[in-house]
């Protein structure tokens, strides 16, 4: 990147950049509303004026529960934690794809400059039988927390802290298990794949161990566990449509479901688990 | 052998066998392919009868056919296990949903592309096959070596235009079910590598989904304008 030079700069955009602020968007919104597992939901309509494009979506969510406050309306519930991108909390399907029309980015990434004034915007709870619908756009995602218990860890004994070259890792090697330890577990995949699969997930959390030597030693056990509970928290099959990986907010490619199918075909195989 | 049971209803283990078999169909498909070359051949339909007698007395060809029957059964079967596991994951659907934002129409429809699949396979081998095998085939003789005049059959068949139309149709359907499904039997056994999944992408895209499906769709269409007198 050249460094920014006075010419770069033309005046009528500077100006029109720093009065940004003043301009306000229009958006109609259709937000699911539900009270609870137990009762049906449907879409609300919304309409709210004075939304800057530079507010998040998760704000301009925070200025809409604002007004039904006010006006004594219960306000929207919605999952939500770090708003930087890391805890994979804010779980919503808007306009038809998972954490709205950007590639690469979390709800909370995206910006009301990605819509334009006047836009009608349907916001959705992810859908599936594994995560069911706690209130409004929360969906309870512990399905993947016990899929990760089965599973998802290398055991240690405790004791002094190993040496931290003891083992060498390639770079290559530790790269490809940190680009899978990247995922977040928002779940993301899981609603935009049409068979509600965790596949991508499941194998993000798989192959970063198994591509490391801390985490060889319990691969087989591990592919077997984590797709076993895959299974029985209901989720679907992988149909290869790989729209998992492009909703995806870390971007996880498919290489690493080819190599859970690897990891589990081949456990299946060696493993002298009898019983399945 | 818990184990093997166990193994084949996981959700990874049924995509093993959706794999196996679909690949299986799919090599299938070049040596029939081959095979019916010898329709384009001017010779009264001699090469086309040799070749279907061949077929039909080969041992080693019969002992495939079976297993060409059992994949083609347990494939369709798989599938219909599958497309209502996958639906019944997701009991609620979106109100307002953009898949085509994110993967290709093929892809996400194989279960619709099967089923018109399935039925194409019944038509056809009720024309064909079922009438080879148990219905009443005029004779030819070549060389004084008698044979059943299949080729008779086919000029019938491929005389009707909605029958001509219904094969074009399904080597559209055949063609998009490989287009996806060639490539992704290979991921399903976990064959992906920045050598390989390239080459394994072009063939099922430019051989698989385009050339053989041309190809078949060629047959009935060309045997149906000789018919009628247009070439
Ligand atoms: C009998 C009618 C058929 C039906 C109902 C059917 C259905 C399906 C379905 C639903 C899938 C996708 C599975 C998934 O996404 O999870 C599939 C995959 C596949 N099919 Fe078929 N199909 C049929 C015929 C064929 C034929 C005739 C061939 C080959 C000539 C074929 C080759 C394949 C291949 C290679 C796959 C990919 C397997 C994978 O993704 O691992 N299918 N089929
Ligand atoms: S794989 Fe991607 S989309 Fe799926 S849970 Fe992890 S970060 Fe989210
Ligand atoms: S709120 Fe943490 S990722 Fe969006």
């Amino acid at each position: 990147m050249q460094p920014l030079r006075r010419t770069d700069y033309d005046f009528t955009t500077a100006v029109a950049d720093h009065l940004q602020f003043l301009y306000k968007m229009k958006v109609n919104l259709k937000v699911w509303r539900q009270k609870n597992n137990n009762t049906a939901g449907k879409l609300v309509e919304y309409g709210l004026d004075n939304i800057s494009p530079d507010m998040s979506f998760l704000e301009m969510f925070d200025v809409l529960n604002g007004e039904l406050t006010r006006k004594g309306e219960e306000p929207v519930a919605f999952d939500h934690d770090c708003r930087e991108g890391i805890c994979g909390m804010c779980s919503m399907y808007i306009n038809g794809r998972a954490h709205g029309p950007q590639t690469g980015a979390t709800t909370c990434q995206l910006h009301m400059r990605s819509f334009s004034d006047g836009d009608t915007i349907v916001v959705e709870p992810w859908r599936a039988r594994a995560f069911p619908v706690l209130k409004d756009l929360m969906v309870d995602r512990s399905a993947f927390d016990r899929v990760i218990q089965s599973g998802g860890y290398v055991s240690v004994n405790t004791g002094s802290a190993p040496d931290a070259n003891e083992i060498a890792i390639p770079r290559s090697v530790s790269d490809e298990a940190m680009d899978a330890a990247q995922c977040i577990g928002c779940g993301a995949c899981v609603a935009a794949c049409k068979n509600a699969s965790a596949m991508l997930f499941v194998a993000a959390k798989v192959s970063h161990m198994a591509v490391l030597p801390q985490g060889k030693a319990e691969s087989t056990l591990r592919a077997e566990r984590m797709v076993a509970q895959m299974d029985a928290e209901g989720f679907g099959a992988c149909s290869f449509t790989g729209a998992c990986s492009v909703e995806c907010p870390k971007s996880i490619s498919l290489d690493h479901i080819a190599r859970m199918n690897r990891e589990y075909l081949g456990a299946k195989l060696t493993s002298e688990n009898m019983q399945g | 052998m818990a184990w093997v049971t166990q193994t084949l209803s996981s959700s990874l283990g049924r995509k093993v066998v959706m794999s196996l078999t679909g690949l299986f169909l799919s090599t299938f498909l070049i040596v029939h392919m081959a095979g019916n070359l010898q329709l384009f051949k001017d010779d009264g339909g001699r090469a086309f009868n040799e070749y279907t007698y061949f077929m039909t007395h080969n041992p080693l060809i019969i002992t495939v056919s079976y297993l060409l029957y059992t994949s083609i059964l347990v494939h369709a079967l798989m599938a219909l296990i599958l497309t209502r596991h996958n639906q019944a994951s997701r009991p609620v659907r979106y109100a307002y949903s953009h898949p085509e934002a994110n993967s290709l129409w093929s892809s996400r429809n194989m279960g619709i592309l099967g089923t018109v699949l399935l039925l194409f396979i019944i038509i056809h081998m009720r024309t064909f096959w079922y009438e080879m095998h148990f219905g009443s085939v005029p004779m030819a003789e070549y060389d004084g070596k008698q044979y059943k005049d299949l080729y008779a059959v086919v000029k019938v068949a491929f005389a009707e235009w909605w029958y001509v139309l219904l094969y074009v149709i399904s080597m559209v359907a055949i063609g998009f079910h490989l287009a996806h499904g060639f490539q992704s039997g290979f991921q399903t056994m976990g064959i992906r590598h920045p050598k390989y999944t390239p080459i394994i992408e072009t063939i099922g895209t430019y051989f698989f989904a385009i050339i053989i499906p041309v190809a078949f769709a060629a047959m009935p269409v060309y045997v149906f304008l000789q018919v009628h007198g247009i070439i």
